[in-house]
């Protein structure tokens, strides 16, 4: 037995209709319902933190929610991101910062740097580390990733880096 | 893998949710936070017929402190919300440090109190917190309402009091002295990683800095959280000093219960568990 259901939610300011089977995965939905495919899927169990996205303004791994219970929700994406060809200040600072290699971890830590630093814009250096624990890069070492995440915050406060 | 099908309700009711999932039968499973039942869900060694969406039944998620002092959390109040909301952390220190060990911060802006302890990992930071505090769980059910103390709740590995067609409601902590002593400790591979042992401890004093209550609970050292009696018989009646920690320490470690796994064997957890009871108990005297 199976149940569908139709679904409203906005993504990137963007609204979106679409039918949902009750076990697709939110970013499965993202991904093949919404063509929004910058979010990647790594284990499917919530410990990779790949498929990161931001859901009413909290970092969520979409692997474990159900599209069908983000009815409603406000979503951001790694696409939301860039401005057309123009990255965004956090995007730049990891290129600038070399915090990617292949880059299939990125939108993952993107998208948790974005809402950790919306929620915390002076962190140090051991926050940072903590707010990233969730997410996994087997390419970089993490030292680019904390470095890239630390100058975004120095340069929206202002400071010279 | 993609998780196997199922039907889904989100009803916004406690009612409704008792009565959907007593249509449903036996098959069906409450959604809290989804963050152990969705990676079983798409694990497939979990395969409900229908899942009844707890998310939306807003009195499951009201906090509140009511006049004697006792914290009420609703069985859906996130991790999250226990991690950082000042209310929660005036009302039981302990409850919110200890929250904060809980996985990575993805998690526990989903996970759930009620789906921790009704999940009942024994190696799960909530359900030695609820024990540790003697907290009681408001549970509602096809015949009606019942409370059970924490002790009474964890049975086995994954198992609990919960009967087929119950819900657990609400976690009601009792009042928390301001001058009570407290500390949390796990010792985990990395920071998010279940804890291979941890422990939860408070005790309070006299004038005399004698000690007149004291209870300690571990985590990751049996089928279900644990608590430590002998440690606890240790501390009672003695003055507090690095020396009395000590023996308490050795008299827990006979609490303990561990079992071996991948992650460290029973006599690793055993004697880690010791040390962490002789740190909390340091930790909690030396704080104020």
């Amino acid at each position: 037995m199976t149940s569908t259901h139709r679904l409203s939610l906005t993504v990137n300011g963007q609204a979106h209709d679409c039918e949902v089977e009750a076990r697709l995965t939110l970013a499965d939905c993202l991904r093949d319902k919404l063509d929004l495919t910058g979010t990647h899927l790594g284990c499917e169990h919530g410990v990779c933190g790949a498929c990161t996205v931001v859901v009413d303004g909290a970092a969520v791994r979409s692997c474990l929610i159900f599209a069908v219970q983000a009815q409603g929700a406000e979503i951001k994406t790694v696409e939301g991101l860039a401005d057309g060809d123009r990255l965004s200040d956090l995007q730049q600072a990891f290129h600038d910062n070399f915090a990617l290699q292949c880059g299939f971890c990125t939108p993952g830590f993107l998208a948790t740097a974005e809402a950790f630093l919306s929620e915390n814009p002076s962190p140090t250096r051991a926050e940072v580390q903590s707010a990233i624990s969730g997410n996994i890069c087997r390419c970089t070492g993490y030292v680019s990733i904390i470095d890239a995440i630390l100058e975004t915050a120095a340069r929206r406060r202002g400071e010279p880096v | 893998m993609k998780p196997p099908k199922f039907d889904y309700f989100a009803p916004t009711e406690i009612a409704d949710a008792l009565t959907l999932i007593a249509e449903h039968g036996e098959d069906s499973r409450f959604l809290a936070g989804g963050q152990s039942l969705v990676p079983m869900l798409n694990f497939r060694v979990a395969a409900p017929s229908a899942l009844i969406d707890l998310n939306r039944v807003a009195e499951l998620q009201q906090v509140r402190v009511d006049d004697s002092g006792d914290l009420h959390l609703g069985a859906m109040t996130r991790t999250r919300q226990i991690e950082c909301d000042p209310v929660i952390g005036a009302a039981n220190p302990l409850l919110q440090a200890a929250a904060s060990h809980i996985a990575h911060v993805q998690i526990r802006n989903r996970g759930t109190i009620g789906g921790s302890l009704a999940h009942a990992d024994p190696a799960a930071e909530l359900p030695g917190i609820v024990l540790v505090c003697n907290a009681l769980l408001h549970i509602a059910g096809p015949a009606g309402k019942r409370v059970v103390i924490a002790e009474a709740f964890f049975e086995s590995v994954f198992s609990t009091a919960l009967a087929d067609g119950e819900l657990l409601t609400e976690i009601v902590f009792p009042a928390w002295p301001a001058a009570r002593r407290w500390a949390f400790q796990e010792v985990s591979r990395r920071e998010g990683d279940f804890a291979m042992v941890g422990i939860a401890a408070w005790f309070d004093t006299d004038d005399d800095n004698r000690i007149t209550e004291a209870r300690l609970a571990a985590i990751g050292a049996g089928d279900t959280p644990l608590r430590l009696p002998s440690a606890e018989a240790a501390l009672v009646g003695n003055v507090a000093d690095a020396a009395l920690f000590a023996d308490a320490a050795q008299a827990g470690i006979a609490d303990l219960q561990p079992g071996s796994d991948i992650h460290a064997s029973a006599e690793y957890r055993r004697e880690v568990g010791g040390v962490l009871v002789g740190r909390v108990l340091t930790q909690a005297w030396e704080r104020n």
